[in-house]
């Protein structure tokens, strides 16, 4: 193993040791996780799932605790109106959050549960698993409209590289519904890995929109398993503006018969940024729809990945399933790479994949600008419809909103 | 209005202008005819600002201004408008918002007040009308799905609701059944005033008997070899291009 992540790997099994006794839940789990990170460390790009993803920067980073006593009132910027529950520096902040109605919160660091999924094979699962220290759980019981939830995480510690693990569940009973929009944001250098497991219950709805704004220093790292039953939605939509390095792997699992999962992104990554998005859809059951859309805007040197699994198992005859990832480059430096995936044991099934890489159509720029519009605001208006595909989507306006303000900055701090 | 002057380009490595002068006066409409590849809609590109063509030689005064040196924006808030012989289509973009988003860039350079989506609205829908367009075009992705007739109408709806100064209409007409050409014909004729000038190309005589020309001029092979009043525009669809063509050649 490369000696840098080997080093990094051994910084947050140190930082284990010490805060070990004063972990809450299960130490068992806890020491199997850290056994299995000791032996398997950081992901590698010489091991497939993390191919076009280096941590070499991150393991290079000597990450510390984030101090307990936080600003007492930091800025949380734009979100969804209504309640929210919000983290600083990783930890559950009362004071802070507004409760909703019709959900019952409660935080890890009160009564963790690690889930249904241990989930320590995966590397940065494991570091979770092994680290986490408080997260939110979210439980909607059978039959209830629970309306919108908005989860802020902010990192506020910005003058000493911190790491924080959370570790959240969204639990949606039968027949229930909940919309989760998530904002993650902060200053400094710092790592944010967090682990999301979301179950939806026989014709229930979670939709969970999120959009990750962090710092320009930071490492995002953000991996989610969700459980889908019988007629079952789960609806995701992220958006990556920012971090330095940014991978939001999701695991979507179709079990019960008519289920859907839409896993649809957008990542609009400049300067040095890397944005990777993974998907693995689980067709175990028949009958299910997937469907993920991916749009990337890439300039200057950035880097975006997409690496997209469907696998269809022996049962899931009718499934339908369909996956588009497409790239715009804005600069000749920046780079996408595209690897979808499709492992089918069923023979009755629907299943499509497919890649586009180009750049801003030279005709259509010319259109509009010779129509007044200026240059920057021509390019701006053909990258918003080359994004509408995925954000059509987005039902709940005051998300959709939100993610569209945060398009509109992040093209104004960037004139092409 | 717009004085050219010995212009010249070229794209990629082919001359296609080799020197076109033409003054045309505010208020005048001036045709532009000649055969295919003779250079009718580069002339146009040229004017607009098209970054796939290199101007080599000339100069082009519009209002005083150095149009050559101008952005192509810049052009259209001076007041400069081309309608293209094959408008672009552009998928995700609502047609209302890319002419609202047209009128207020230029209102905008202008110094002038935007515009808000309710006035706007007002405007396009009269504007339409009057062009005999079903609402619904409005709200439509700009030209997706347009058929060509309702392309060239939605580029004279942009011409009426950014109301340029100099309009340059690159074969408006083709592909045209004879009620929608009368429609563009009215489209412009309703634009004409002592302030507003339009260079309309076009390949045939038809468009010229509702949109009556000041002056025609015949370009071939890159540059004007006859002018003359609205009567060379019959001649050349009673003779055809080879003879006008013939005699210059000749001559």
């Amino acid at each position: 193993m490369n000696q840098s992540l080997r080093n990094g790997a051994d910084a947050f099994l140190q930082r284990y040791q010490g805060l070990r006794a004063r972990l809450p839940g299960d130490l068992a789990l806890r020491d199997a996780a850290a056994e299995r990170f000791a032996a398997d460390g950081l992901p590698s790009t010489k091991g497939e799932a993390w191919r076009y993803t280096s941590l070499r920067g991150l393991a290079e980073t000597a990450f510390q605790e984030p101090l307990v006593a936080v600003s007492s009132n930091p800025d949380l910027g734009e979100a969804v109106d209504g309640p929210r529950l919000v983290l600083v520096d990783g930890r559950y902040q009362p004071g802070l959050s507004v409760l909703p109605e019709g959900v019952t919160v409660t935080t890890f660091a009160d009564q963790p549960d690690f889930g249904r999924l241990p989930g320590i094979e995966a590397p940065m699962v494991a570091l979770n698993t092994m680290l986490a220290e408080d997260g939110v759980q979210l439980h909607v019981a059978a039959g209830v409209d629970a309306g919108t939830v908005a989860l802020l995480s902010l990192a506020v510690d910005g003058h000493r590289p911190v790491a924080f693990h959370p570790r959240h569940s969204l639990h949606v009973e039968a027949g229930a519904k909940l919309t989760v929009v998530e904002v993650a944001r902060g200053e400094g250098a710092y790592l944010h890995n967090a682990v999301t497991q979301a179950v939806v219950g026989e014709d229930a709805t979670l939709v969970h929109v999120r959009l990750q704004q962090e710092g320009a220093a930071a490492y995002h790292v953000n991996t989610t398993f969700a459980e889908i039953a019988a007629r079952g939605v789960y609806d995701a939509f992220v958006l990556t503006l920012g971090a330095k390095l940014a991978r939001t792997e999701i695991h979507a699992r179709l079990m019960g018969e008519g289920g859907a999962v839409h896993l649809n992104g957008a990542q609009l990554l400049g300067d040095q940024q890397h944005g990777d998005i993974t998907t693995i859809v689980a067709h175990d059951a028949p009958g299910c729809a997937s469907r993920q859309t991916i749009k990337n805007v890439l300039s200057d040197h950035a880097r975006g990945v997409f690496q997209g699994r469907i696998e269809v198992a022996r049962v899931a005859q009718k499934t339908d399933g369909y996956q588009m990832n497409q790239a715009l480059l804005l600069s000749p430096h920046a780079e996408i790479n595209c690897k979808p995936q499709l492992e089918i044991y069923a023979d009755d099934v629907k299943c499509s994949h497919g890649a586009t890489v180009g750049e801003l159509d030279a005709d259509q720029l010319f259109y509009l600008r010779s129509r007044g519009v200026p240059e920057a605001e021509a390019r701006a208006i053909l990258v918003r419809s080359f994004l509408s595909e995925a954000m059509d989507p987005i039902q709940h306006e005051g998300a959709r909103a939100l993610l569209e303000r945060a398009i509109e900055q992040w093209w104004e701090r960037r004139p092409a | 209005m717009l004085s050219i002057n010995n212009l010249a380009a070229r794209i990629e490595e082919k001359e296609i202008l080799r020197g076109i002068s033409l003054d045309l006066p505010a208020g005048q409409v001036h045709a532009i005819m000649g055969p295919n590849g003779s250079g009718k809609s580069t002339l146009g590109y040229v004017l607009s600002g098209h970054e796939g063509y290199e101007v080599t030689g000339g100069t082009v005064s519009f209002e005083g201004q150095d149009l050559l040196a101008m952005e192509p924006e810049a052009r259209a808030a001076a007041g400069l408008f081309l309608a293209f012989q094959a408008p672009i289509e552009l998928p995700g973009v609502n047609n209302a918002n890319f002419l609202r988003t047209a009128l207020n860039a230029i209102r905008r350079a202008r110094g002038e007040a935007e515009l808000d989506a309710i006035g706007f609205l007002r405007l396009a829908r009269a504007e339409s009308k009057r062009l005999g367009m079903p609402d619904d075009m409005l709200k439509r992705n700009v030209n997706v799905g347009f058929s060509g007739g309702e392309k060239k109408r939605n580029e004279v709806l942009q011409m009426a609701i950014l109301r340029p100064k100099l309009a340059v209409l690159d074969e408006t007409d083709s592909g045209l059944d004879i009620d929608a050409l009368k429609i563009v014909a009215e489209g412009v004729n309703a634009l004409r005033s002592p302030e507003f000038s339009a260079l309309v190309i076009t390949h045939h005589q038809r468009l010229l008997d509702h949109l009556v020309p000041d002056r025609v001029h015949v370009l071939s092979a890159g540059r004007i070899i006859r002018s003359g009043g609205p009567e060379l525009a019959r001649e050349l669809e009673a003779n055809g291009y080879a003879g006008v063509v013939g005699e210059a050649a000749a001559a």
